[in-house]
């Protein structure tokens, strides 16, 4: 056969694959997200399993939240005022701390630990209902999974992750405070009103979105990958991982174009 | 008028093409039992006259109308006709045995937890089961009563059709013929129209009115029970007596 080679017609095979693959992903997913969200806003609703959801996914992730949160503002505080002692800066180690624990690490750190704990459960549960053939069950008992399964874990995460980062976003100042004050010789009241005069309702407000941002990659995650999860045990496991990996990468990346359009301009 | 008529059912993933063209009639209140071996697509054909899987082309048509086309709120109320019994129960494992029977029955219409609770316990009488496991989990109970509670759960509803599939797969003789007994009770009681899929040749006898074979993807014979020794039909001959030897090659890779 004449003409090109035919190793070089592979790799152009292979980098089509690739990119079909990858586009039909995203059209899958993106038809999915419609689905969820339109399962969510129609009757019939499912209250009981929404406020079960609301439980799993906030009160018990509370403790993971807070300790993240608290550990991180200390670190973060001690880090100020190492860097800010050198330009004779280190009154700021309020103001900077509370801004950055509000604006970036309270919603990214509490949103990648929820989807670290979420995120897989979901997609492990819904993918043994999957390959155990309980959501095909679930069709033929009169039930539409999407409401029964999906749109109270999406509206639970949409709910909840916005309250548990402003408990992470006050746990996480606090955790500033409390070094800033104990190791540092801050004064505490000066602390507080440095702290609190600094902080603008914007700050908060990105802060809420972000979250309940988060929560809506969480769930759509860890829902996508169990409901299409395939091939047994081996099969769960690649869904509990790809759920994971994906909301990681995800919430990061939805933080920075947050951030840009909120902040950059 | 027929109940269940399939006609010309095609059905491919990607290149591998598991329903090539099949015609299948199952009249009102018959038993219809499709034999074949593992992977001709008899889960395929019962999934997609249920909707839950869509063909490529072929009319199915259930009283009259063509679930191919049906979509939303038609599609559920076609599916409300069917109940179906899941090769491995398909039971909620993280409700319990009466929830799980009584799941379908809570969404018509807001009913009382002990009103569902004793509908469930009146169903599970139907399979032979009393209300002492009612609150046990899925998971507490062996194989055998597992299939039972699924049996339960599939006709609590009362639908016009059940689909079988597999019923008998992992149980002992005695079990498997307890569920044969079962099934052949609630399709002469409760007057419904049935179809199984086994490659179990027992249970196919005791429970079909009629039976027809899946061989690659089309149907090659079909017809009355007592004629299934008398087919004349060399597939049929050699899955009904279990022969290594016939038309039907496996795929075992040469010594």
């Amino acid at each position: 056969m004449t003409g090109l080679p035919h190793d070089f017609l592979g790799v152009f095979r292979a980098i089509g694959r690739f990119v079909l693959s990858g586009l039909a992903s995203v059209g899958r997913l993106a038809t999915f997200a419609w689905r969820a969200v339109a399962h969510a806003a129609l009757p019939p609703y499912y209250p009981a399993r929404l406020a079960e959801q609301m439980l799993v996914i906030g009160y018990f992730s509370l403790p993971v939240v807070g300790m993240t949160a608290l550990f991180t503002g200390s670190a973060l505080a001690q880090q100020i005022f190492i860097g800010g002692s050198r330009f004779n800066a280190a009154s700021t180690v309020p103001a900077v701390t509370v801004i950055g624990i509000v604006r970036e690490l309270g919603p990214v750190l509490g949103g990648l630990m929820v989807a670290g704990r979420v995120s897989s459960a979901m997609a492990a549960e819904l993918g043994t209902m999957r390959v155990t053939e309980q959501i095909d069950a679930m069709t033929t008992l009169r039930t539409d999974p999407f409401r029964y399964l999906i749109a109270p874990r999406i509206i639970a995460a949409v709910l909840v992750l916005p309250v548990l980062v402003l408990v992470s976003n006050i746990i996480g100042t606090l955790g500033g405070f409390l070094l800033a004050t104990q190791r540092l010789n801050f004064n505490a009241a000066n602390y507080i009103d440095r702290t609190v005069s600094f902080l603008k309702f914007d700050d908060v407000m990105s802060s809420m979105v972000k979250a309940a941002v988060f929560g809506f990659i969480i769930a759509l995650m860890g829902c996508y990958h169990g409901f299409h999860s395939s091939g047994g045990a081996a099969g769960v496991g690649k869904a509990t991982t790809n759920a994971v990996v994906s909301a990681f990468i995800l919430i990061l990346l939805s933080n920075l174009i947050i951030t840009v359009i909120v902040f950059g301009s | 008028m027929n109940k269940i008529e399939v006609t010309g059912l095609h059905k491919r993933f990607g290149p591998k093409i598991v329903l090539n063209g099949v015609d299948l009639a199952i009249a009102a209140g018959e038993s219809m039992v499709v034999i074949g071996g593992s992977g001709t697509g008899k889960s395929v054909l019962i999934k997609s006259i249920l909707g839950l899987v869509k063909v490529d082309s072929g009319t199915i048509l259930v009283d009259g109308e063509d679930v191919t086309r049906l979509k939303g709120r038609a599609l559920a109320a076609h599916r409300a006709k069917f109940g179906m019994l899941f090769q491995g129960g398909a039971l909620f494992d993280s409700l319990p045995v009466w929830r799980n029977v009584a799941f379908a029955l809570g969404r018509t219409g807001h009913k009382k937890a002990a009103e569902l609770r004793a509908a469930a316990i009146d169903n599970l009488a139907q399979v032979g089961l009393g209300a002492d496991i009612a609150d046990l989990r899925p998971s507490e109970l062996s194989g055998g009563m597992q299939k039972r509670v699924a049996l339960a759960r599939a006709i609590a509803v009362r639908p016009e059709i059940v689909f079988f599939d597999e019923p008998t797969t992992g149980l002992d003789p005695i079990m498997a013929d307890v569920i044969n007994n079962l099934i052949v009770d609630l399709v002469r009681d409760l007057k419904i129209t049935a179809l199984t899929i086994t490659h179990d040749m027992a249970s196919a006898r005791k429970i079909a009115d009629r039976v027809a074979m899946l061989y690659a993807g089309t149907i090659v014979w079909d017809g009355p029970c007592q004629r299934i020794d008398q087919s004349g039909n060399d597939y049929v001959d050699q899955f009904v007596n279990g022969r290594a030897e016939g038309p039907i090659r496996m795929q075992v890779k040469p010594a």
